[in-house]
């Protein structure tokens, strides 16, 4: 059995904005600031230290780089040899990081690795393909932490947690009982940025794989299974709404999740709406813009608005899913605000709030407090949102 | 008086014994002992079987014969055949593969309150005027046994400030049932059934939310301030004309001390709903704070916990809950009454919640708690407490010296009777994760736990040290905990694949989660595994 | 004579006053007070507890505790004819050499590492129950046989989707009310009264219970509460299938060396109590539950308790334990796991292994031939005393039956003349004029003919 093969792509300016001050590293003006303003790359010495995770937990797999900064230097530092797939030119930019993850997944690697921060993750996004995820046969990819910005979800907590993560994936041949789960991939916009206005996007969806918390010691040794309490979350959900109210769904694994244990196929990435009648969820709209929502909810009754939290970050409104608008939310009230999260999800948030931006302060102010969070059938928290 | 001297003289130099080296260099047993399928032959007896008296057999002959075939067993079990010494040996082997409370410095269990069980005390509950009562035996037989539980009720009553107490659940988490069946009965009653939300904290014990969601209630959890309390704004958030009623730990699982705690329980009694108390970690607080005292309606003791015990590899254990005069009518049936001269079982209780598990509880470790209160008296119940406070804050002071560990929430409060501590740093520096700690830990002969999930203190240990333990054990304990974190930063190799001197290696836990491999018993395995 | 201060107490090290100060140096707090800085003043209690007197000493206690045993009249002073629940039977030396053993007694929650022979005993105890069950999944023990019984229903419940539970043999009203209690939350359970002159089950009432084709479970018991051996017990799960429902029963493990196991006609979950299996009665301390069922994924997700696994491990060659499928539990998820797990009875269920290590198919066998005949000769002895029926001559009981009063004596008046005499039996039915009797392997033939004597001289 040949071993599986990972790729390796890293993309060296990635961070060197954050030491000096800067809010981000996307864009060759920037990086040129930052390096003038004494910044030093790190993205290589942290693509080293996953990789020395990976060598050290006695991985059987081939690695596969990207050449010199882009991924072949990390490997050589970190112990492996490699081969390397996609030579970059002189003065590396993100098409490289897109034309390096093509290269890899031409080569048939089975999981891509990459260094690099929101903006990596995007190109990543761009290398694979929109269609990766609903195409039945995900590649994998998992995001090594060098950057500044990492409102995406798909970076391991640590390079050395992506270098274990890796190496299950591998220690199962490949085929590893890793779960796969999508992804958010978000980016700031650069440039409203500086210019002082904090607005997020949602790029789309990365299948990351999965290396659940072990449940040990307690009494004694399996991994944890997935306390994904979706199916019981959507029961309590379908209790919730009342009869042929518009329910619009936040985008989500969580909601998506639920939205499927209702009956419902929406799109994950986008904000939709369903109806549930008599247990029958019918589809209103999907990955609809702010005005196809508003239009839906002129006739019939308030809608209900059904979010789970967006990323690490705790935001559970203006990231993302910015098509929610201050109106429609208007319109539901707070009380049919819904919040959805895994009881070890909320945990995971380590007491910090949840976060809403919907560019409206008053509205802001007037959604803020505790909500009673979702976490299964029968189950809430009351968590405290600001803004 | 003569001694035969050695021929060529041995200088007392010679005989000095070796100092020993300052962490022990453990190794657990290993027998490799095969599982008891493997062992013995056909024929051979454990045991023999009283045989049917010539006449009765003659008279009665096969009264089975009587029934229909599928309801006859027509091939044995196959169970299998051994010589009573290799059962003993077999045994006796796999005991010693294990480490006891009774063999290691047993504070790692945190939660657990691991301290002493005397052995004077399993002495009683060997006697056949314990171990040969049959519960249903008329009460004039039984007047020690249930002046014992009566007497135990009254201990716990006086120890926690409740009115009255039960003694019939098997378990903690049976008493936390317990306590809900009384929370659903006493609202039923009252006409108030719409009460159907139990409010919890994500630092008790999962068995609260368990339980209340086994009983039929929605679950509210409160997860914890900044500072690590349970979040009283929350709270405040959470009560309604629905809350039934708030079951909390305090000292929570991370040791801290809620200090408004009378808050919360005005709170919810401000709602209209009741308070139960679970004192799983009473052990800090023995004679210092009562829940009658804080304002709660209900509360609940672990008897293998906090009053000594043996934990059993998992019980049997025993539960305790006490309640107010108000919640009296609905304790489970019956109860001991007593009339000044003669000791009685009271069934005949309309109200009660019923039947929690048959008889009246497990008697053996009510005999246990009671002899271990009596030999400590109010005076060294206080002493335990104290002295289990003391040595937690102690061995915090050590262990918080170690590289990579720190102590999350509430900084610079002491703990109460244990504390919930994080390699995160340490995990950030070497990859390495608290199990994998704990695992090493294990080569040294002592164990610690993690905590319950989910994690929200990350990396987490949770010690609780007890009164048990002397100032040397806490060094000795904390002198590991140093060494495996040294070898984590110096020699990560070695902590990753722990353990190295336990019984066995580390398992591949895949199989453990996958229908088509895993195996709860032999009969399993052969069909799976073996494919026989 | 001098006070003895300061009292220093063998169960606590650091209270001798100068180790105290001396960690209190270290840390550098003044007081144990400091450590309970926390604690409001206004819920301090501000007074020493009200307790007895402690009994310091060993030899203080001990006496102490002896005047309280010499109050207490055991099965080994008094002939015992108690069973209904807790049973008398003969507990080899090597079971209780082993439980007693310190490693086992204070064990708790070690890794599968540390505590490599705890896990290997209870999947052995597992796997042996799985023999004489003939089911391929059995779980750590639970508290008792009347929580098996509940959390089996539950199970059942939870498999099918339904909430309808029938009861369709004869249930102790205590195991009746423990299970009411905790179905109660939406389910309903429906109790099928048996024939009252046999104690059999209504098959026709049982099939009317179940025509809605709304039934999670039909439950039966083997011995029932009466310890009759009902002759329908396949026809009942005959009847739980045709109607969709699963069939849970309650047995006594004891009895399966000659009963065929509940899995052998139809039951898809058996569960019931293990004292009966080297287990000290100790005044109903030695009750412990078992669940067990086929290895089907769906029903192995349906257990709240743990379940041990036999692993491989690093090493080749060499095999260590874990637990299957931990994340159906309370222990990973909270209250989104299958009802909750705790500490429950696991050193029972070593103690039940070890009893059938030693027994092995043929003492199962025999101990059953035994306690078949004694049953059968008793049921014959006591229907020959005057005054006394024994319902259902052609029954086939295992340990308890039941007897009916035709005289005008009352069954706590019977109870109250027997123990006069020595004897401890009858533990009173519903009807205030039947009584149950048990007998085991324990009892002689002599034994049993004193019953009878004496209930004659009683009935006189």
């Amino acid at each position: 059995m040949t071993p599986p093969r990972i790729g390796l792509v890293v993309n060296p300016v990635a961070g060197l904005g954050g030491r000096v001050g800067l809010k981000g590293s996307d864009g060759r003006d920037v990086q040129a600031r930052a390096l003038a303003m004494g910044a030093v790359p790190q993205a290589g010495e942290r693509a080293a230290a996953a990789l020395a995770e990976l060598r050290g937990r006695g991985a059987d797999c081939e690695l596969l780089t990207a050449g010199g900064e882009m991924g072949a230097h990390a490997a050589q530092a970190a112990g492996w040899s490699t081969r390397t797939v996609y030579t970059p030119g002189p003065d590396s930019g993100p098409e490289d990081t897109v034309a390096a993850v093509r290269a890899l997944r031409a080569e048939g690697v089975g999981l891509v690795l990459f260094a690099g921060g929101d903006g990596t993750a995007r190109d990543v996004l761009d290398g694979l393909g929109q269609d990766r995820v609903m195409d039945g046969r995900p590649l994998p990819a998992l995001g090594i932490p060098t950057g500044v910005k990492m409102h995406s979800a798909v970076f391991a907590v640590t390079p050395r947690a992506a270098g274990e993560t890796a190496a299950a994936w591998a220690g199962g041949g490949g085929q590893a009982r890793l779960r796969l789960r999508a992804a958010e991939v978000m980016d700031r916009d650069e440039e409203a940025l500086r210019r002082g206005e904090l607005t997020a996007r949602l790029y789309g969806w990365l299948t990351v794989p999965d290396l659940p918390a072990r449940i040990q010691q307690r009494k004694s040794g399996a991994p944890a299974a997935d306390p994904a309490a979706t199916g019981g979350i959507a029961a309590e959900l379908a209790a919730l709404i009342p009869a042929g109210a518009p329910l619009i769904l936040g985008p989500g694994s969580t909601t998506h999740a639920v939205a499927a244990a209702l009956g419902a196929d929406v799109a994950l990435t986008g904000v939709n709406a369903i109806a549930l009648r008599d247990g029958t969820a019918t589809v209103l709209a999907r990955d609809a813009a702010t005005a196809d929502l508003e239009v839906l909810i002129r006739q019939g009754p308030p809608p209900c608005i059904a979010l789970s939290p967006i990323g690490g970050q705790g935001f559970l409104l203006g990231r993302g899913n910015q098509q929610i608008s201050p109106a429609l939310l208007r319109a539901a009230g707070r009380d049919r605000l819904l919040v959805l999260c895994t009881e070890a999800k909320l945990a995971a948030l380590g007491g910090r709030p949840l976060l809403a931006d919907t560019g409206d302060p008053v509205l802001n102010a007037a959604l803020g407090g505790y909500l009673p969070v979702i976490t299964g059938r029968g189950s809430t928290s009351p968590y405290r949102l600001t803004s | 008086m003569s001694a035969a001297r050695p021929s060529v003289p041995v200088s007392p130099k010679d005989a000095r014994i070796a100092v020993k080296p300052r962490l022990r260099r453990f190794h657990q047993a290993r027998w490799d002992e095969k599982l008891i399928f493997e062992l013995g032959s056909p024929g051979e007896r454990g045991v023999l079987i009283p045989a049917p008296d010539p006449q009765v057999a003659a008279e009665v002959g096969d009264p089975a014969a009587a029934l229909p075939t599928a309801l006859r067993r027509t091939v044995p079990p196959a169970l299998p055949e051994l010589s009573q010494n290799q059962v003993l040996r077999h045994y006796l082997r796999l005991s010693q593969e294990n480490l006891g409370a009774d063999l290691n410095i047993d504070v790692g269990q945190g939660t657990c309150t691991m301290k002493y069980s005397p052995k004077v005390n399993d002495q009683f509950v060997r006697d056949p005027r314990i171990a040969e009562l049959h519960p249903r035996q008329h009460e004039d037989t039984v007047q020690g046994v249930l002046e014992i539980v009566h007497r135990l009720e009254g201990l716990l009553a006086e120890i926690s400030g409740m009115d009255r107490v039960t003694l019939q659940p098997g378990a903690g988490s049976a008493a936390i049932y317990t306590n809900v069946a009384m929370i659903r009965a006493y609202f039923a009653a009252k006409g108030d059934p719409e009460r159907d939300e139990i409010i919890t904290t994500i630092f008790s014990h999962p068995s609260n939310a368990a339980c209340a969601k086994t009983a039929g209630f929605k679950v509210i959890t409160l997860h914890p301030d900044a500072d690590g309390y349970p979040d009283i704004e929350a709270l405040k958030a959470a009560v309604g004309p629905r809350t039934a009623a708030l079951l909390i730990t305090n000292p929570e699982d991370t040791g801290i001390y809620n200090p408004r705690i009378e808050e919360f329980v005005r709170i919810v009694h401000e709602a209209g709903g009741l308070c139960s108390y679970d004192q799983a970690n009473a052990n800090g607080i023995l004679g210092i704070t009562r829940a009658r005292d804080a304002g709660f309606d209900l509360c609940h003791f672990n008897l293998h916990k906090t009053f000594s015990t043996p934990h059993a590899c998992g019980g049997p254990a025993a539960g305790a809950c006490g309640v107010t005069e108000e919640l009296a009518p609905f304790l489970p049936r019956p109860t001991v009454a007593y009339d000044g001269s003669r000791y009685t079982l009271d069934d005949d209780r309309p109200d009660s919640v019923g039947k929690m598990r048959p008889f009246y509880g497990v008697v053996p470790n009510l005999v246990r708690a009671y002899a271990w209160i009596m030999a400590l008296g109010a005076e060294g119940l206080r002493e335990a407490a104290e002295i289990a406070v003391l040595n937690n804050n102690y061995l915090m002071h050590q262990v918080l010296k170690i590289r990579g560990v720190s102590m999350p929430y509430a900084a610079g409060r002491p703990r109460v009777e244990q504390a919930r501590y994080s390699w995160e740093q340490l995990h950030a520096d070497t990859g390495l994760h608290s199990e994998d700690l704990g695992l090493r830990a294990a080569d040294f002969g002592t164990h610690y736990w993690t905590s319950h999930h989910p994690y929200v203190v990350p990396e987490p240990m949770t010690l609780e040290p007890t009164e048990s333990y002397s100032r040397a054990d806490l060094d000795e304990y904390a002198a590991i905990l140093a060494e495996v974190a040294r070898e984590a930063y110096e020699d990560p190799e070695t902590v990753r694949t722990a353990p190295h001197r336990s019984t066995v290696h580390r398992v591949k836990e895949d199989s453990l989660e996958d229908p088509a491999t895993w195996a709860v018993t032999w009969r399993a395995y052969r069909r799976k595994v073996l494919g026989a | 004579m001098a006070e003895r201060r300061p009292y220093i107490h063998p169960y606590i090290p650091n209270s001798v006053p100068t180790v105290r100060k001396s960690m209190l140096d270290a840390i550098g707090a003044a007081d144990v007070e400091d450590f309970y800085a926390d604690i409001p003043d206004a819920i301090r209690l501000k007074r020493p507890l009200d307790l007895p007197v402690p009994l310091h000493s060993e030899a203080e206690l001990t006496r102490h505790v002896e005047g309280l045993l010499s109050r207490n009249t055991s099965t080994r002073q008094l002939l015992s004819f108690l069973g209904a629940g807790c049973y008398q039977h003969h507990v080899p030396a090597v079971v209780d050499e082993v439980v007693n053993r310190s490693e086992f007694l204070t064990a708790y929650a070690g890794e599968p590492y540390e505590d490599h022979g705890r896990f290997q005993a209870l999947w052995e105890y597992q796997s042996l129950m799985a023999e004489l069950l003939e089911t391929d999944v059995v779980n750590v023990p639970v508290y008792d046989g009347f929580q098996a019984t509940a959390t089996a229903l539950r199970m059942a419940a939870r498999a099918t989707g339904l909430t309808r539970l029938v009861v369709a043999t004869a249930i102790d009203p205590d195991k009746l009310s423990k299970v009411a209690d905790y179905v109660r939350p939406g389910h309903e359970l429906v109790v099928v009264p048996v024939d009252p002159a046999t104690g059999r089950a209504d098959l026709a009432a049982v099939r009317e219970g179940l025509d809605g084709g709304d039934v999670a479970a039909l439950y039966a018991e083997s011995p029932s509460y009466t310890g009759l051996i009902d002759p329908a017990l396949a026809q009942l799960g005959e009847i739980a299938h045709a109607a969709d429902a699963l069939y849970v029963v309650g047995c006594n493990p004891l009895s399966l060396g000659v009963l065929a196991p509940p899995s052998a006609y139809g039951a898809d979950i058996t569960c019931g109590d293990i004292q009966p299996l080297g287990i000290h009665m100790s005044f109903g301390g030695g009750n412990a539950g078992f669940i067990a069922t086929r290895d089907d994924e769906d029903l192995v997700a349906e257990y709240p308790s743990r379940l041990f696994g036999l692993v491989p491990t690093a090493v080749e060659g060499e095999f260590g334990f874990g637990d299957v499928a931990y994340g159906r539990t309370s222990f990973a998820i909270r209250e989104e796991g299958k009802e909750w797990v705790g500490t429950a009875a696991a050193l029972h269920g070593i103690a039940a292994g070890v009893y059938l290590s030693l027994m092995g198919p043929q003492g199962m066998r025999e101990i059953g031939e035994t306690i078949l005949a004694n049953t059968a000769y008793a049921r014959g002895r006591l229907a020959d005393v005057p005054g006394i029926e024994v319902p259902d001559p052609d029954a086939v009981h295992f340990a308890d039956f039941p007897i009916r009063l035709t005289g005008s004596l009352t069954a706590e008046r019977v109870s109250e003349e027997l123990l006069r005499r020595g004897i401890l039996g009858g533990t009173p039915l519903a009807d205030s004029r039947a009584l149950l009797f048990c007998v085991t392997e324990v009892h002689t033939r002599t034994d049993i003919d004193r019953l009878a004597d004496t209930l004659k001289e009683i009935a006189q």
